[in-house]
């Protein structure tokens, strides 16, 4: 089995890279469950996030899977100071090589990025988002979260993504990974922000939410942007809610044992009802958590695993 | 000052003419087989010698953005593309929409003695899309053709006072048909590709709607209306579906609508981002097939430059256009005519007579006292584009290593060697 040298998006994995990385991050969890929660494995190793787009949560949860594994991690946020008006992509990441590190973790506004950047570097890349074109992380987290609760795979289930599906990375990559893993994916949003050419192969399309999380074994409300509103893609946060949020109604027709995700940060009562966002069926917490555990894992294999 | 083009094989719009010699005298085509006294005697032994090409649709850069092009550097780009004429978009900084600045070209140009320039000028102000032009002075100073190329005429109103101003005067209004509402921020074409890339598409129905408005305003006004850079298979059937009502307009493609798609985004590289934006194999096929029942007036490059910093930013910042004058002509006569999908005198047509027609020029040809402006063509020739070579400043292509066949050797405008290659 050969490791990719980059983490750009899910599909140059294989579905046996992907097992062997979940089995890397079952090891990462229980060093998370110790006292000190610290190994050696990445030590010597010095990983960058660049975010040029901001994303506390994100950025916290991959320097907390270096730092848990000994790495250097050296951070440059570019709130628009940092990147000179006009200098080019190849420039900025010239200049911030001379940090030497030997992975980069990107973050940025406009698909394709870290692609260009993997093209201009030695360095492993990892894509931490890139436009609304890719998460891949989050997609690994999410069917990690999966795994737990549903050990005998992904074969035959079923996940239903509902929300703004056109602007969503997370969208994008969870129907990519979930349907390489063997699942059938069900993507639910309003006619304008639900694009036609995503449908294929075991991805479907609907506008109704309930038939989109009828026997669902897990459903996923995105975060929904108000500024989408201005753009005549919503009429109206009422209508959207009236149609779109995810509640315990809604649930009753999925399966019994199914599963609540939210990639957060969420909108109480927007996207998702917040008795259900708490219930015992949300795995919005195990998410975040299990976030941790396989950046950890993401990282110990482009460093450590590909040697 | 008397020429000899030894043993050349003749081509021009009134078709072949076998292996000659043919001789200029000055500035002009004196004849062929002549014989006597010559002062320079060019070899072209296996080679077509032919009208050098008009290209309607150049960003030379100039004035401005000389860090992209200049008149230098992209004239002797278009002479070593073999074209003998260009005309210039006006989408520069500032804007060519003043007289003084059309003659001020003109002249620059005329003295680098390359390939010959004919100005464009904007149709709005600053490119404002608000208040027009001075068209009959912009005439008068030299411009051929009112376009505000790069910027679609938001406004029908404009439009079609604009047209209405042009048609009085004959001139040709030339159209970015891409109606921009639709159109909004997208940077590429809106379909598959774009969704699964997550990058906000162009719908091909943003230029096909634009081209339906401009048609209308042609029929409305009688002007001669030149719709640029058709993209998509929607566009031309608009386009074709006005000719047939007898709309006064006429249409062009480019060589990369013509041979490349919106597949090669999927590299993320902005050197394939350009505007309007490739499209599928369904509308390159359907453009090829546009060209060969003669829908098409003429091939315009768009060489469009930009420097390799700029082509360096992300997808989004990064700038719309590509540099290509100088394959254009491989490119077509490989992908095109090596393929059997159009033949070489319908190629050249789309190169010499289609633009000329447009523009209500002569067709270019071989006769006794037309102008020395031709091209030798080495049809054998086979190599891979080296971009490193270009004249032009963009020196990056799409078609970068891949190997074409059939180049131009030589340009000669007015007699005078503009360009000689290897
Ligand atoms: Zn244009």
């Amino acid at each position: 089995m050969t490791t990719p040298k980059h983490l750009l998006d899910t599909q140059d994995w294989t579905v046996e890279n992907i097992e062997a990385l979940f089995n890397t991050a079952d090891v990462m969890a229980q060093v998370l469950e110790r006292t000190i929660k610290k190994v050696p494995a990445l030590q010597g190793f010095t990983v960058g996030t660049l975010f040029f787009e901001p994303s506390t949560r994100t950025r916290l949860s991959f320097e907390r899977a270096a730092r848990a594994q000994s790495a250097d991690v050296v951070s440059f946020a570019a709130g628009g100071s940092s990147l000179a008006k006009g200098e080019s992509l190849k420039d900025t990441l010239k200049t911030l090589d001379a940090m030497q590190a030997d992975l980069y973790v990107v973050r940025h506004a406009v698909a394709g990025v870290p692609h260009q950047l993997a093209r201009w570097t030695d360095a492993a890349i990892v894509n931490a988002g890139d436009g609304r074109r890719a998460h891949p992380t989050q997609a690994l987290l999410d069917a990690y979260t999966f795994r737990q609760r549903f050990p005998d795979g992904f074969a035959g289930k079923k996940l239903a993504i509902v929300g703004d599906i056109m602007h969503s990375r997370v969208a994008r990559s969870n129907a990519e990974l979930w349907t390489k893993l063997g699942a059938q994916v069900t993507l639910c949003g309003p006619r304008t922000l639900l694009p036609p050419e995503l449908a294929g192969g075991r991805v479907s399309l609907t506008t109704d939410l309930c038939e989109a999380a009828e026997g669902a074994h897990a459903v996923m409300a995105l975060r929904l942007q108000s500024e989408r509103m201005g753009r005549g893609l919503l009429p109206s946060l009422a209508e959207y809610r009236a149609r779109y949020c995810l509640t315990e109604e809604v649930m009753a027709g999925a399966h019994p044992d199914a599963l609540v995700m939210h990639p957060g940060p969420l909108n109480r009562d927007v996207e998702i009802s917040g008795a259900l966002a708490d219930g015992p069926q949300s795995v919005i917490e195990a998410q975040v958590k299990n976030g941790v555990s396989v950046r950890m894992a993401v990282l110990y294999t482009l460093l450590v695993g590909r040697r | 000052m008397r020429t000899l083009i030894k043993q050349a094989h003749l081509h021009d719009a009134r078709g072949d003419h076998g292996v000659h010699d043919l001789y200029l005298r000055g500035d002009r085509i004196e004849g062929v087989d002549l014989g006597g006294e010559v002062d320079h005697t060019i070899d072209a032994q296996g080679n077509l010698v032919t009208p050098a090409f008009i290209d309607l649709h150049a960003h030379l850069r100039e004035p401005g953005q000389e860090e992209k092009e200049d008149l230098a550097s992209g004239l002797a780009a278009a002479a070593a593309g073999g074209f003998g004429t260009v005309v210039s978009m006006a989408n520069t900084t500032p804007p060519v929409d003043d007289p003084g600045l059309v003659a001020a070209l003109a002249l620059k140009a005329e003295r680098l003695g390359l390939a010959r320039l004919r100005p464009a000028a904007t149709l709005s102000r600053g490119l404002k899309g608000e208040g027009l032009t001075d068209f009959a002075a912009l005439k008068a100073a030299g411009a051929v053709m009112i376009t505000d190329d790069g910027i679609p005429v938001a406004d029908a109103h404009l439009m079609r006072r604009a047209c209405e101003y042009a048609q009085d005067l004959g001139l040709v209004i030339q159209t970015h048909s891409e109606e921009p509402s639709l159109r909004q921020g997208g940077v590429m074409h809106e379909g598959a590709v774009s969704q699964r890339l997550g990058l906000p598409g162009n719908p091909a129905a943003a230029e096909a709607a634009m081209i339906g408005r401009d048609c209308e305003i042609a029929l409305l006004t009688g002007a001669r209306v030149h719709l640029a850079h058709v993209s998509s298979k929607r566009g031309m059937q608009v386009v074709e579906w006005f000719k047939a009502q007898g709309a006064p307009v006429t249409c062009e493609v480019t060589p990369h609508h013509l041979t490349l798609t919106d597949a090669a985004l999927a590299s993320f590289d902005p050197i394939y981002k350009v505007a309007p934006p490739l499209r599928t194999d369904e509308d390159v096929a359907y453009l090829r097939e546009a060209l060969r029942r003669g829908v098409v007036d003429n091939i315009g490059t768009d060489h469009a430059p930009h420097t390799r910093a700029e082509k360096e930013r992300d997808l989004l910042e990064a700038p719309f256009g590509i540099g290509n004058l100088e394959v254009t002509f491989a490119l077509l006569y490989t992908e095109l005519v090596g393929s059997g999908a159009l033949s070489l005198e319908r190629l050249l047509e789309l190169f010499q007579a289609g633009p000329a027609r447009v523009m209500g020029w002569p067709t270019p040809t071989l006769e006794p006292g037309e102008p020395a402006d031709l091209v030798v063509l080495d049809l054998e020739a086979s190599r891979p584009v080296t971009p490193a070579t270009f004249r032009s400043k963009a020196k990056f292509s799409p078609w970068s290593g891949q190997t074409l066949r059939g180049w131009p050797v030589m340009t000669l405008v007015g007699g005078r060697v503009a360009f000689e290659g290897v």
